[in-house]
């Protein structure tokens, strides 16, 4: 957890995610309650012309939620906000970043990236924490 | 290619309740990567001040999922599933919630625009998640309608 005292603008956080199997993608509909057949089905991809499965965009989002959550309790994110800007392919290995911009009022403001090791940027977000 | 009508702005979904289960959060901790106890350590979360598993910050778009008629918004609008993505989602968040608390959630059309002379139509949608009145958190999803005809 971090204290208040070490926050400071431009302070990054980061965290390097798994490889995103089929597995995880199996595991992810099942747990997400999203069975939509294009993150588990290659055959139902190719029926519509999509060369294989890829990822939830959700899977990544709660990725990028956990690089909250392990530096602040769940209670004290305010909000918190992205865009999908690209697919993430299976097998991918995402790494998950924030940056500090702003601590003003016992509020930390961050910007929020998920990024493919080829600098591929699939997400990018915002989210607002109280600091304890 | 369906054009979305900008007057169903402001249309309201019937309201659903569900309960999320301890059951459930574990699945979607280990799915997550999220390794932290409080997730799934009903000791643990009561150690760290909860009154049992927290939801964790995306789930709630998961419990969304539990709605029986949630096919039925698209469909109404006459929009094929296959031809949406989703664009953008963002959570504000009014207090915790836990395993076994019953959460009722209910949406409301806030924009309807289009980009590219209609060849992309963007949907935005709150969703209002409560307990007992209570406000506990503020979905806002974006999605987009691509023709298909379009160039991609």
């Amino acid at each position: 957890m971090i204290s208040t005292t070490d926050l400071s603008p431009g302070q990054e956080l980061t965290l390097e995610c798994p490889r995103i199997t089929r597995t995880a993608l199996a595991l992810y509909a099942g747990a997400s309650g999203d069975h939509n057949p294009v993150h588990i089905d290659i055959d139902a991809c190719r029926a519509v012309g999509i060369d294989d499965v890829f990822a939830h965009g959700m899977l990544s989002m709660a990725y990028l939620a956990r690089l909250l959550t392990d530096h602040w309790p769940q209670e004290q994110i305010l909000s918190y906000e992205v865009r999908f800007t690209a697919i993430t392919p299976v097998n991918s290995e995402p790494t998950c970043t924030g940056v500090i911009t702003e601590v003003e009022d016992g509020v930390a403001n961050l910007d929020l990236a998920v990024t493919l090791p080829d600098g591929t940027v699939t997400l990018r977000g915002a989210a607002a924490v109280r600091l304890a | 290619m369906t054009t979305i009508d900008p007057s169903i702005v402001g249309s309201r979904s019937e309201p659903f309740t569900t309960t999320p289960e301890r059951g459930r959060l574990r699945f979607f901790a280990e799915a997550t990567g999220q390794r932290d106890p409080v997730y799934t350590d009903l000791s643990a979360a009561e150690a760290a001040g909860h009154p049992d598993l927290p939801i964790p910050p995306t789930f709630f778009f998961c419990l969304e999922m539990d709605n029986p008629h949630r096919h039925r918004f698209l469909a109404d609008l006459g929009v094929d599933v296959r031809t949406i993505l989703h664009a953008g989602q963002r959570f504000t968040y009014h207090a915790p919630a836990h395993a076994g608390d019953e959460l009722t959630f209910w949406s409301e059309v806030t924009e309807v625009s289009s980009k590219k002379g209609g060849a992309l139509q963007f949907i935005v949608r709150d969703t209002h998640v409560s307990r007992a009145d209570e406000p506990i958190a503020t979905l806002t999803g974006t999605i987009v309608v691509r023709d298909p005809k379009a160039a991609r």
